[in-house]
């Protein structure tokens, strides 16, 4: 496990759980720590329990301990649920004034405070009771700020100086910076210190949340507008692309429903407008048909899936990795399609712009499969760690009439203008292409063919005067006038279906299975998306291989070869019941020995995977 | 036929002409053959109002209604069933200079997309649609629509549907809709007109055109009979719209009035996205400054 510290914030909805849990990234990554911030909270507005938890390292963290060495605790159920985590010498801090106007975490929680003593008093540990009641009356400030006052107290508590939360909150508080600097002092002075976090000399980077961070990918990657319904945990992403609209000149619209969504978007596409979209499993589902057009229509769009554990409403706000097979298949009939498995802030920026980029050039859906924990945590965004973002050129209509969206042009092309060849020479372009796909074509052959071979056909968008545009759902010709007509109906089918060869080539191009831990190490976890932050870390720690693929599909068959290369035993490692990152592994000719699995919705700490993973080993 | 087999046969027509090579399979006697020769005519009317050929795109969905989409030479999405109006409106928001025209069935626009259709008219999204309402499901071979009269017979019911028939056009009032007329493919210029208003108007246009489906739903003497040009009408009144859309509710008796029922002048929803220029944006310059604002 890396060196690192690491504090819960707990509450009811309302009492400003996130904010509190934020402003503490903020301020450690002020003092140069790499931060991590979960929230769990369950599906309403106001009550329930939520609560946030801030890791802070000098290593980059994406992932939680179980261990924790504050607990802030804004009601009796955050110390009965987290009370036990404290690590030895952890300090527990409670409101101890009991005066804060009804909520549970007054007079019962300063009467309660001798037991909790006792349960978390041994091995060094301490709870500390701030009279957060008392200090807001006496300032006049309104219940909300009890979080501010927590978050005094935890600056005293890890040694931070006051100047440093004095800056975090000048910058990060929008309203009444005063009053709040005020509340924030009076916990500070009532807490004691009880550690020091040094300031670190690391790059002061900036904290964002998934769904921010694939946003910023998606307008990397040329996206002009994003059209979403609202669905968890998909909606910051809706709101952050709404918010930075005006300066980045984004159309962003919130139709009637996903199918809208969709629909929309592909009209936009159908016009030359680089759109994205987002959403959660139950969204998608209303997207498939729009999808499957998409597939027909050669129309490029990228869409975000956000997986939250299911079947239907599931548990909307918690985190699984249980859709890859659904966005893997979706939608009638037989398309090639791009799915990329982002798992922190950076891969979540580079595969955003990577996704929308491949969709343009080969004019095919991708997905960017994302869950709640990537989409709503927050990570430190190191963009200068990340290889450029590739340029893929958008094949674009020479001018030459007449204009044929779906024109079959080079070799494929000579093919479809001999009128009379009939199925069988159709079918022996289908052998030529299946050697394609096994590796037996000379790589200058490939390259020389150019456009052609990928299936991908010029692009050109209304108005153009003595041209039209054909769009069509149905299977068509290359005016993209429809046509029922068998022979058509196999090059159609196997224009498309080699954009499979161009995608498989650019997809060896990337770094598409990444490789971590001990690299030479014979046993190997095998994860993919927001698994890898732990899996990273466990790797590191029990000297294991991490192999993580960022592109399941096309898969990527060569770079899971070389990553596995030595590999004597794999242990896969997924948030699904099923192992459905192991079927597509199986589908694609390789093997796990093991698996370790978590999927009642919540994200695997860094003891748990290890305890996991030992258990697999013993 | 592929237009390479048709050049070689020499029937290809030049692309001043209106209609494709592509084979037209309607019906004889299919109301849908009306409102492809409106096109014929709306193509120049439309040159003639500033609006050329280049900068027109039709949107249909799927059914009989539909084929339109293969049979015009002009820009054309062939969607998917009930999704025209979707379509339609992401092609208008990205390229505002575009004329966009949405045709849809009534089955298609009225079931299947029900919800898009009243919510483009709650945006007062600036596209035209012009449903082809046969009261039936014509490439399915014959079922009961939303528009089709309580007790019709169609193979999904045989012993007569019992359901009451819904008014789009009341529907399209209340949803906001800042043109609303009813035409009929008897009388070419009537639809003419009806067709280019919609077009013309700025804002969300519906033309209900009665269309009759010669082979599951030939209606021709039932509409022969009632229908009327709407020549007491005050189109600025929503009073006045409205009386007249309750005189015949699409079955049974009363005057089926033709032409416009409901007009006014409101922002469009395009207008809102109009400036928006994204080439205008340094992209990497705006991520940096973002990410910044995160520090």
């Amino acid at each position: 496990m890396y060196d690192s510290f690491s504090v819960l914030v707990g509450g009811k909805a309302g009492d400003g759980i996130n904010e509190a849990g934020a402003l503490i990234a903020r301020l450690m990554d002020r003092l140069g720590y790499r931060v991590y911030v979960e929230v769990d909270y369950p599906s309403l507005i106001r009550g329930g329990h939520n609560f946030a938890t801030v890791r802070c390292s000098a290593d980059k963290v994406a992932c939680r301990t179980e261990e924790l060495d504050v607990v802030m605790a804004l009601n009796d159920e955050t110390v009965e649920r987290h009370g036990e985590r404290l690590a030895d010498g952890g300090t527990l801090v409670i409101d101890a004034g009991g005066e804060n106007g009804g909520d549970d975490a007054g007079g019962e929680d300063a009467g309660g405070a001798d037991s909790k003593a006792t349960t978390a008093g041994s091995a060094g540990r301490v709870v500390m009771g701030v009279p957060l009641g008392d200090i807001l009356k006496e300032l006049k400030a309104p219940p909300v700020m009890r979080n501010t006052c927590l978050l005094g107290a935890f600056c005293k508590i890890a040694g931070v100086p006051w100047e440093a939360l004095e800056e975090t909150i000048r910058a990060h508080i929008p309203r009444k910076i005063e009053q709040n600097l005020e509340v924030a002092r009076r916990g500070y002075d009532t807490a004691e210190q009880r550690t020091t976090l040094p300031a670190l000399d690391l790059p002061h980077l900036p904290v964002i949340t998934g769904n921010e961070a694939v946003g910023l990918g998606l307008i990397r990657g040329g996206c002009s507008a994003y059209v979403a319904y609202p669905m968890s945990p998909s909606s910051g992403l809706l709101h952050f692309m709404a918010e930075v609209a005006d300066r980045c000149q984004l159309k962003v619209v919130h139709p009637e429903n996903e199918i809208a969504v969709m629909l929309m978007a592909l009209g936009m596409a159908s016009a030359g407008q680089r759109a994205g979209v987002g959403t959660a499993g139950g969204g998608f589902c209303l997207m498939v048909e729009g999808l499957s057009l998409a597939g027909q229509a050669e129309l490029p769009i990228t869409i975000m899936v956000a997986q939250r554990p299911g079947p239907s409403t599931g548990l909307p706000t918690y985190s699984c990795q249980t859709d890859l097979h659904f966005v893997l298949n979706a939608g009638q009939g037989e398309f090639p399609r791009v799915i990329v498995a982002p798992g922190n802030a950076e891969e979540a920026y580079y595969w955003s712009a990577v996704a929308m980029g491949l969709s343009w050039r080969y004019q095919v859906p991708s997905i960017v499969l994302t869950d709640k924990m990537l989409c709503e945590c927050s990570f430190s965004l190191d963009l200068d760690a990340l290889p450029d973002v590739p340029e893929y050129d958008v094949p674009l209509w020479d001018g030459a009439s007449p204009y044929r969206r779906y024109a079959l042009t080079g070799a494929d092309g000579d093919a479809a203008k001999d009128a009379d060849r009939g199925p069988d020479a159709a079918a022996a372009d289908r052998h030529e292409d299946a050697a394609a796909e096994r590796g037996t074509s000379a790589p200058e052959v490939e390259a020389a063919r150019g456009d052609a071979a990928i299936g991908v056909s010029p692009l050109a968008f209304p108005p153009l005067p003595g041209e039209v545009v054909k769009i069509d759902s149905y299977e068509h010709d290359e005016r993209g006038i429809t046509t029922e007509d068998p022979a058509i109906t196999v090059r159609m089918q196997d224009k498309r279906r080699s954009k499979w060869r161009g995608l498989e080539a650019e997809v060896e191009k990337l770094e598409a299975v990444a490789v971590g831990g001990d690299p030479e190490a014979a046993t190997a976890l095998l994860c993919w998306g927001s698994n890898g932050g732990v899996c990273g870390e466990v790797g590191d720690e029990l000297g294991l291989r991490v192999v993580k693929p960022l592109v399941l599909s096309p898969f990527p068959a060569a770079h899971m070869e070389r990553a596995l290369d030595g590999v004597e035993r794999l242990i896969c490692v997924e948030n699904n019941a099923g192992g459905q990152l192991l079927r597509l592994m199986r589908v694609n000719g390789f093997e796990a020995d093991d698996a370790v699995r978590r999927y009642d919705g919540r994200t695997f700490a860094v003891e748990d995977l290890r305890a996991g993973i030992e258990e697999v080993l013993s | 036929m592929t237009r390479d087999a048709a050049e070689k046969q020499g029937r290809t027509q030049g692309s001043a002409d209106v209609l494709t090579d592509a084979v037209n399979t309607w019906c004889p006697g299919c109301g849908d053959f009306g409102i492809q020769n409106a096109w014929k005519a709306l193509v120049g009317m439309l040159a003639e109002e500033g609006i050329p050929r280049e900068r027109i795109v039709v949107v249909a969905g799927i059914g009989c209604h539909a084929k339109i989409a293969d049979y015009l030479n002009l820009n054309t999405f062939y969607a998917i069933h009930g999704r025209t109006v979707p379509v339609a409106t992401g092609i208008k928001l990205a390229n505002p200079e575009l004329t966009v025209v949405a045709h849809a069935g009534d089955g298609d626009c009225y079931g299947e997309g029900l919800a898009h259709m009243l919510f483009a008219a709650k945006r007062n999204i600036d596209i035209s649609l012009m449903v082809h309402n046969n009261g039936v499901y014509g490439l399915t071979t014959g079922q009961y629509t939303p528009t089709s009269p309580r007790g019709f017979r169609g193979k999904s019911t045989p012993h007569g549907s019992v359901e009451q028939p819904i008014d789009p056009l009341e529907l399209a009032l209340s949803g906001g809709a800042t043109f609303i007329a009813r035409s009929y493919t008897r009388g070419a210029e009537r639809l003419k007109s009806a067709m280019r208003d919609a077009i013309l108007h700025k804002g969300f246009s519906l033309v209900d055109i009665l269309q009759v489906c010669a082979t599951f739903n030939n209606l021709y003497t039932y509409y022969n009979e009632r229908v009327a040009d709407l020549d007491d009408n005050d189109p600025s009144s929503r009073d006045d719209a409205l009386a007249h859309m309750r005189e015949w509710t699409y079955g049974g008796e009363g005057r089926i009035g033709l032409g416009t029922f409901y007009r006014a002048e409101a922002e469009t929803f395009d207008d809102a996205y109009r400036d928006i220029d994204a080439a205008s944006v340094d992209r990497e310059a705006a991520i940096r400054e973002i990410v910044a604002e995160h520090l």
